[in-house]
């Protein structure tokens, strides 16, 4: 059965990681839903959110496949119970429509939303939350003259997970004292 | 959050050494025990090229035809000598000629470090003359690979390049160096090999309940069937195997990776798996109650259809590579590791046992395939020879004792069929990506790698066509490599599937050759063709004794088929003697 599925991918920040890790799921016909890059908790330690609509088989197949690549520390799977997830989404509307037919107070109460910019012609909302949240604004909005909308990928911190410290010195502890050789 | 774990060994440094990252490339070859090189030059790799005039006493650099000749011999070596394989190629062209052999690399997990000229660093995505983004292109196909820009990176990553490729479950690796970097000037400090490296853990942590659980479980067994591939001479484990399977009596079938790992003769070596495999090992997998798969990851060849496939049997899978585990077989005991630790580990708890009856099952499939198929390939009633027949007395001749390159197709069939091998490493093939002309070159390699032994490429007239040029390389180098050519005038496996699948509508497998004796002759490479039965043994022989590379086409008939077949989309069991 096909759910929704998070991986999170602890890598090296390597040039061409990104591509390498992307044909693992075109090769096999796998659309992304959503992928998020960004720093970790480890300074050096790149940490990738990637979004897959698949079943569990599948999913632990590909995790076991981008584990296997050599610049990849770690990469774990989890169901949306076990994560907790949020999106941004930013809203770009005119102002005096805002202003005259829907009250913006009432935007910013009852969709959490922010006013980032506010300028004569427009104004930018943003907000944060899970698919449904940011959709819901997006359709209070959209007959008022919605000018632009964006959605960022999903960023997940998995409940369980003590973070990558503790992994990463276990990572490290093998490491031997190479022998130079002078030629 | 600081970090204080990620430590950077800083060796002190007495002094230190102003080259050029061109040299630096070549010093990293010499500490990595590399001895010869297969390559092409060019442009983008010219200044390693100048540095290795200066080197030639203490690097062989083997100049090949095509880069994808280049690619196959570093195969070949890798195969027989157990090294890392290295090639060098340059930018664009020179470097996508590589794809095919990366890809081969990739999937019959051979070391490979691959060495491509670049353009200049500050060219690059300018569309320069033969820039290529050869990075992107090779990804896939390769197990890692790195672009160089500046010359203080070539020793790391050069100690980098070799350990991935020869560690855990090898695999090709390719090295972009700009010629900028190539030209500019490092302080050089020394090689220091890498060991480590903190994101890449080349063998999984051996889990001792999953080896006695396995243990348990074959000791229970009535009918344990072990299954093997070239992990078991990857990881350097035929010894250890051989007391495995002779302490629990256990009866072993190879892929055709794994052949050679357990000579040939030996009571419990029982055959092939697989598509034209043998009888026994095909309808048996469907009867035993325990499946040991040893260093093999259960080919769509090799277990024909997979909900058809040993479904009354327990799996334990021994495998480097965890990602192999559940790929295609779900495995009831997953034994992760390298095979030279686990195999020994689960024999020390092993019950002595001989299972005479259940051995006895696959020699009376033996005799029944004996009957159907192998007697008439071997003693055909027809005027016309046998692949069977030829490979047959080609083993008559060398006692198993030479290195057998194979191509694709028929022949790769009947020979890996029929060779006899009494050592490892012996038999070369193209397996996983079945590239034809991977035999010609891979045999130049081979022999590299085995300089004392007999190598034998079995080619057919379909292959040979397509790595040809590689006779020149033969003639350069006088590499003593017989070349054994089975001409059926057509394309022989695509010809064999038309007919018995696409009722006989012979669409362009109808492949002529040039006279290859002719063709031999004008690269001085001596040769001889032949097409009567009589003349077979005194031709082999003297292909065999002569001093040099030599060439023997032998005529064999035109529609012979290979048999037994396990038709695609079919169960093992369904496996067909005719």
């Amino acid at each position: 059965m096909k759910q929704e599925f998070t991986i999170t991918i602890y890598t090296e920040n390597q040039v061409g990681l990104l591509n390498r890790i992307a044909i693992i799921f075109s090769r096999r016909k796998i659309n992304i839903e959503s992928l998020n890059t960004s720093p970790s908790e480890v300074e050096g330690i790149h940490r990738f959110t990637i979004v897959i609509n698949q079943s569990e088989d599948v999913v632990r197949k590909i995790v076991r496949q981008i584990e296997k690549q050599v610049d990849v520390l770690k990469a774990y799977f989890n169901t949306n119970d076990e994560i907790i997830w949020q999106e941004l989404a930013l809203y770009k509307v005119p102002t005096d429509t805002i202003t005259e037919k829907v009250k913006v107070e009432r935007l910013l109460r009852t969709y959490g939303a922010r006013a980032v910019v506010i300028r004569k012609d427009y104004t930018i909302f943003e907000t944060t939350g899970q698919r449904e949240e940011t959709d819901a604004l997006l359709n209070v909005l959209a007959p008022f003259g919605l000018i632009e909308f964006v959605r960022s990928a999903r960023v997940a911190i998995i409940k369980e997970s003590s973070g990558f410290y503790e992994k990463l010195k276990e990572f490290e502890e093998a490491e031997p004292v190479p022998k130079q050789i002078i030629l | 959050m600081q970090t204080e774990t990620i430590r950077e060994v800083k060796t002190a440094i007495e002094e230190t050494i102003e080259i050029s990252g061109s040299v630096a490339v070549l010093k990293a070859l010499i500490a990595e025990d590399v001895s010869t090189i297969f390559g092409y030059p060019g442009g983008a790799i010219m200044p390693i090229y100048d540095a290795l005039y200066d080197y030639n006493d203490r690097l062989e650099h083997i100049l090949v035809r095509h880069e994808q000749g280049g690619i196959h011999a570093g195969q070949g070596y890798a195969r027989t000598s157990g090294k890392t394989g290295v090639v060098f190629a340059t930018s664009g062209p020179g470097a996508t000629n590589l794809v095919t052999g990366l890809a081969d690399a990739m999937i019959d997990s051979t070391p490979l470090v691959c060495i491509t000229g670049q353009v200049f660093a500050h060219l690059l995505g300018t569309d320069a003359f033969q820039e290529t983004d050869i990075i992107n292109i090779t990804t896939p196909v390769t197990k890692w690979n790195y672009q160089i820009t500046d010359a203080n990176e070539i020793p790391a990553i050069m100690a980098k390049a070799f350990y991935i490729a020869g560690s855990g479950r090898p695999g090709p690796v390719l090295i972009d160096i700009a010629k900028n970097a190539q030209v500019q000037k490092i302080n050089y400090a020394g090689y220091t090999k890498c060991t480590h490296i903190r994101s890449y853990r080349p063998k999984p942590i051996v889990r001792e309940e999953y080896v006695k659980a396995a243990a348990e479980m074959i000791n229970k067994a009535e009918r344990p069937f072990v299954i093997f591939g070239q992990g078991v001479i990857l990881g350097g484990a035929e010894a250890e195997f051989k007391n495995f399977i002779e302490k629990g009596g256990l009866p072993a079938a190879w892929t055709i990776l794994g052949l050679s790992a357990l000579e040939t003769s030996h009571p419990l070596n029982v055959g092939m798996l697989g598509m034209h495999g043998n009888y026994g090992p095909n309808m048996l997998t469907n009867e035993c109650d325990v499946l040991i798969a040893v260093g093999m990851r259960f080919d769509d060849r090799v277990t024909g259809r997979l909900d058809r496939y040993a479904k009354q049997a327990k799996v334990i899978h021994l495998d480097i590579d965890p990602s192999e585990i559940d790929k295609n077989v779900k495995a009831d005991v997953p034994v992760w590791g390298d095979c030279k630790e686990t195999i020994p580990m689960i024999t020390a708890l092993l019950d002595a046992k001989q299972r005479d009856s259940w051995t006895n099952r696959f020699k009376e499939c033996m005799d029944q395939e004996i009957e159907a198929v192998i007697h008439e390939e071997m003693h055909p009633s027809t005027e016309q020879m046998t692949m069977g027949e030829v490979i047959d007395q080609l083993n008559k001749l060398t006692k198993g004792d030479a290195v057998i390159v194979t191509d694709v197709g028929q022949h790769q069939m009947v020979a890996c069929r029929y060779a006899k091998f009494v050592k490892s490493k012996s038999n070369i093939t193209s397996g996983g990506l079945g590239t034809m002309g991977f035999a010609l070159p891979a045999a130049i390699g081979a022999k590299y790698g085995a300089l004392d032994r007999t190598v034998v490429a079995v080619i057919g007239d379909g292959g040979i066509q397509m790595t040809i040029q590689e006779l020149g390389t033969i003639m350069q180098n006088n590499v003593n490599v017989k070349i054994l050519i089975l001409n059926n005038r057509f394309l022989g496996m695509v010809r064999q599937w038309q007919q018995l699948f696409n009722e006989k509508r012979y669409s362009f497998v109808n492949i002529e050759s040039p006279d290859y004796v002719t063709v031999a002759k004008g690269y001085r490479i001596e040769g001889n063709s032949i097409s009567n039965r009589e003349d077979l043994s005194k031709a082999l022989a003297t292909m065999l004794d002569h001093n040099g590379p030599y060439l023997l086409e032998v005529f064999v008939g035109k529609e012979n088929n290979v048999f037994p077949m396990v038709p695609q989309g079919c169960g093992v069991s369904e496996i067909r003697l005719k």
